[in-house]
């Protein structure tokens, strides 16, 4: 494997397990601020001790949130050097925003939400959590900014070989990131319903604390289900702007390696053979690409081949074809996934509509296993967008191969590769291990040998 | 204004709010096991920095944001010539952050002792690697002509820097135990003060070791004269002055004392480079400055006004939660950690 080769996957497997957990946190964020909302208008023990119960998962998984972005900040100089020095002038501008302005804000409020329930006012406490919610969905904002940027660059000139700023509006404004910041952020969001429904399902299912976990759920459901839907409005918004933008990638996630034909079919499943230029055993929806890239029954979607061409006039010699099988079947999961969750989400609430939720006893136990669904389309979705983005880095202006750091050994990429990867796998083991032993526990479980009572034995002074 | 030079100054703020701010967090995260005798006694110490360390952390973050927006070269250059270095301080501060965080996530007492391990680990390096940096920043490293570091690890790892870390780990322990010594249940607070009193007269020796050999390996001398101005001399005096106030058991102000040397020695670091970020061992040329690495103007016009309205507002909160959160911790209080 080469330098390059070794950082890339490097920085993917940092960056995937760093996303695993960001959309969770982002997610989870405004289901609690939802649910301490309803605890401030009515405040039962019960609901307390649900919001305590959803608030140590929480804790537990922003933490690894935050230790997996401590690395992000500092991994771009670190590996990608060369990238850093071409770009730092546009892109470290919604770096460094990211840190003063959201870094601060959610890592000082989540300790107020954390140790204030006796400190500050009720009302400063449910703040608290709104304004944690608000400040990861700004953190996303600005960190896909900066990856907005690399997909599609904008308010730049090129001077003494280097990328300048000198639009600050045209980042904030750019197209690419008015489709990619909606689809992640609400992605994020339906993430996080997804986990609240899922764990809500396992307490349904056992008929424990039946009443507080029901309303959980209701909340959790109808966010998963809203942000299903948008995200496939989104994303199909993101398609059409794709075919615009960044047509190689569009190209590639459907082996589309010769021009469609007027009315383009859209490929369900194939066994991809990107060697011989033809995919055997294809199941093709008719019409459906069209739509996908156009609105309209008729187009033609431009192949590999084509484009192929045209970037070798445009931008010189070169192969500008990303890797075709991974984009290809993200794609595909990721789309997958879109379907699924909506379908789940939406029968979860007929069922409810019908009153006999609560009796499926085994659509419950899908939900909760759909947790991972979100997951896994979090990471589909990048891995087809940053894959597909190959052989640039920053689209158009710089080959990943070139913004690799030039003196860095490989033997030290491999130590932080094998070392960032051991740790990350041994605490994201603990992370689950623990998320599972505080479901187990449930809403009764206390800090151990915490010198107080169990939480929801002590009358909430609010409520006589 | 000369905006690098504006730039210049915020990033020396911003290291110097984080190493007053994490410097005593990680003095208190070193001292946990040998202070805290009991799990609770353990709790309480970790208590007192619970509701602050990770917002003092995001000094740190937004430093390296900042240095990457203003001197995208000098990002480039530090990180990736410090390669496995940082990778060592950056594995450190994610075990000591989930250390604080899981420690008391179960109640086996194996457990938990292997995070209070694990938290002293990840507390000592980042001091121990900050003094280390800050004697290879100022003795210089090599870098060619392209701004590229051309050494390898053990280059940094020189015996001036290995003092330098020394000392800055001993500082950041001292700073903690002062730390403790005002917010810790009572027993507590005076067991950190003995602490201290044992650590104070090492600290003085390694520190002043340090700046002795800062006149002979990083040419003091030549930057600043045999009279090093007003900052320098006056991190001393702090430094010697601290145990004279803790005799007299004014903990606040020996804190306060650990903290102006911590703020007072950054200031002088960055005031011997500027206007010289890293300086290249090679050839003096080669070395790089605010001017050579910096950001064009129209992106640091933009920073400087996002940083200018929002630094303000971040500090206000900041300061507010140190407020909030200002009561001694106490034995009997419900511990999240
Ligand atoms: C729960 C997660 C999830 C789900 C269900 C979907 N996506 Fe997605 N998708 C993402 C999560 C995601 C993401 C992680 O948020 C990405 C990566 C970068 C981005 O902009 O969003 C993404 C990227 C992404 C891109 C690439 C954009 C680019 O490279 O510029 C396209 C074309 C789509 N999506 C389209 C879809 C469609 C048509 C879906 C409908 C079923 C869909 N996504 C479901
Ligand atoms: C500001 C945000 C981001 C920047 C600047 C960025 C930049 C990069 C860079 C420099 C690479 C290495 C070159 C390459 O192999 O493609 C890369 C690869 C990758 N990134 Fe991103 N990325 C960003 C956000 C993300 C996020 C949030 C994810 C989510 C998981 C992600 C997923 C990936 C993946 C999976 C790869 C590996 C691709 C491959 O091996 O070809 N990226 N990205
Ligand atoms: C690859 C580029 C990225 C970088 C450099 C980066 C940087 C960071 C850093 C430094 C932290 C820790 C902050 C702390 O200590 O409090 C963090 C956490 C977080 N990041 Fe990322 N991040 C990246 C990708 C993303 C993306 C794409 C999103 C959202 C879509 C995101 C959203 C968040 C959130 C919500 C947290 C939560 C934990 C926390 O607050 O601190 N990040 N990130």
């Amino acid at each position: 494997m080469t330098v390059v080769g070794l950082a890339r996957l490097q920085f993917g497997v940092t960056t995937i397990y760093h996303f695993l957990i960001v959309p969770l946190t982002i997610g989870t964020a405004l289901q609690l601020a939802i649910l301490e909302t309803i605890y401030w208008k009515n405040p039962t023990p019960k609901m307390r001790a649900l919001l305590d119960f959803f608030g140590r998962l929480f804790l537990l998984n922003f933490a690894l949130g935050v230790v997996t972005g401590i690395l992000q900040e500092f991994q771009f100089g670190m590996n990608w050097s060369s990238y850093s020095r071409f770009v730092g002038d546009v892109f470290g501008a919604p770096l460094a925003v990211e840190a003063l302005a959201a870094f601060f804000l959610e890592s000082t409020f989540i300790a107020i939400w954390i140790f204030g329930w006796d400190w500050v006012s009720p009302r400063l406490h449910l703040w608290s959590i709104w304004l944690v919610a608000f400040g990861t969905s700004l953190s996303a904002f600005w960190i896909l900014t900066a990856n907005s940027f690399m997909q599609e660059p904008v308010g730049f000139v090129l001077r003494h070989g280097r990328a300048e700023m000198v639009n600050f509006f045209a980042l904030l404004g750019n197209p690419q990131l008015w489709v990619e910041f909606p689809h992640t952020e609400i992605a994020a969001l339906a993430t996080g319903g997804f986990f609240v429904a899922g764990i809500s399902a396992v307490f349904l299912r056992k008929g424990k604390h039946v009443e507080e976990f029901h309303l959980s759920f209701r909340v959790a459901i109808l966010t998963a289900a809203v942000a299903s839907i948008l995200v496939i409005i989104i994303g199909h918004e993101q398609a059409q702007h794709l075919i615009v933008s960044q047509p190689m990638k569009m190209a590639a996630s459907e082996a589309l390696y010769h021009t469609s034909s007027l009315h383009a079919p859209w490929t369900l499943i194939a066994w991809i053979g990107p060697v011989r230029q033809v995919n055997r055993f294809v199941m093709a929806i008719p019409y459906t690409l069209s739509i996908l890239a156009y609105n309209s029954l008729s187009g033609r979607v431009v192949g590999i081949d084509a484009l192929q061409h045209l970037y070798v006039h445009r931008y010189g010699p070169g192969w500008y074809v990303p890797p075709i099988v991974v984009t290809f079947w993200a794609f595909r999961l990721m789309i997958l996934t879109g379907f699924l969750m909506a379908a789940i989400a939406l029968r979860a609430i007929w069922l409810e509509h019908k009153g006999i939720l609560l009796k499926a006893s085994n659509f419950l136990r899908v939900v909760s296993w759909s947790i991972g669904l979100p997951l896994l389309g979090n990471i589909m979705g990048w891995v087809m967008t940053e894959v597909g983005r190959q052989p640039w880095i920053v689209f158009s202006l710089m080959k990943t191969a070139d913004g690799v750091s030039p003196t860095v050994p490989m033997a030290d990429v491999w130590i932080t590769l094998v070392g960032f990867g051991g740790l990350y796998g041994i605490l994201g083991y603990i992370d689950t291990r623990l998320l599972i032993k505080y479901v187990r526990l449930g809403p009764e479980a206390n800090e151990p040998e915490s010198p107080h009572p169990p939480l929801f034995q002590v009358v909430n002074p609010t409520d006589s | 204004m000369h905006l690098p030079s504006v730039w210049f100054g915020l990033i020396a703020v911003l290291f110097v709010g984080y190493l007053f701010l994490e410097g005593f967090d990680y003095g208190v995260g070193i001292l946990v096991p040998f202070l805290g005798r009991t799990d609770q006694e353990r709790r309480a110490l970790v208590g007192t920095i619970g509701p602050v360390w990770d917002a003092n952390e995001v000094w740190l973050i937004t430093a390296g944001g900042a240095i990457f927006a203003a001197f995208p070269d000098w990002y480039a250059t530090l990180f990736s010539g410090f390669y496995l270095v940082l990778a060592l301080l950056l594995a450190a501060l994610i075990i000591r952050a989930v250390a604080l965080e899981y420690r008391s996530k179960d109640d086996r007492p194996q457990w938990r002792a292997r995070w209070d391990e694990l938290l002293v680990v990840g507390s000592a390096i980042p001091a121990f690697v900050w003094g280390a940096a800050m004697g290879n920043m100022l003795h210089g490293v090599p870098i060619n002509a392209q701004m590229n570091y051309v050494g390898g690890f053990f280059t940094l790892l020189n015996p001036y820097a290995i003092i330098g870390g020394i000392a800055s780990l001993l500082l950041f322990t001292l700073h903690g135990a002062l730390f403790l010594s005002m917010k810790a249940p009572l027993e507590l607070a005076k067991r950190a003060d003995q602490a201290a009193f044992r650590i104070g007269w090492l600290t003085t020796l390694f520190y002043f070791s340090f700046v002795v050999l800062s006149y002979y390996f990083a040419n003091l001398r030549v930057r600043l004269g045999v009279d090093p101005g007003p900052v320098p001399v006056l991190a001393g005096f702090c430094m010697i002055a601290i145990r004279f106030v803790l005799q007299r058991g004014l903990r606040g102000w020996a804190f306060a004392l650990t903290g102006l040397t911590i703020v007072l020695s950054t200031i002088s670091v960055f005031l011997t480079l500027y206007p010289r970020l890293m300086i290249s061992t090679l050839n003096p040329r080669w070395s790089l400055t605010i001017y050579n690495a910096s950001s064009n103007g129209y992106s640091l016009m933009v920073m400087t006004i996002v940083a200018i309205t929002v630094l303000p507002i971040v500090l206000v909160y900041q300061v507010w939660t140190y407020w909030l959160f200002r009561k001694w911790v106490s034995m009997d209080d419900a511990f999240h950690y």
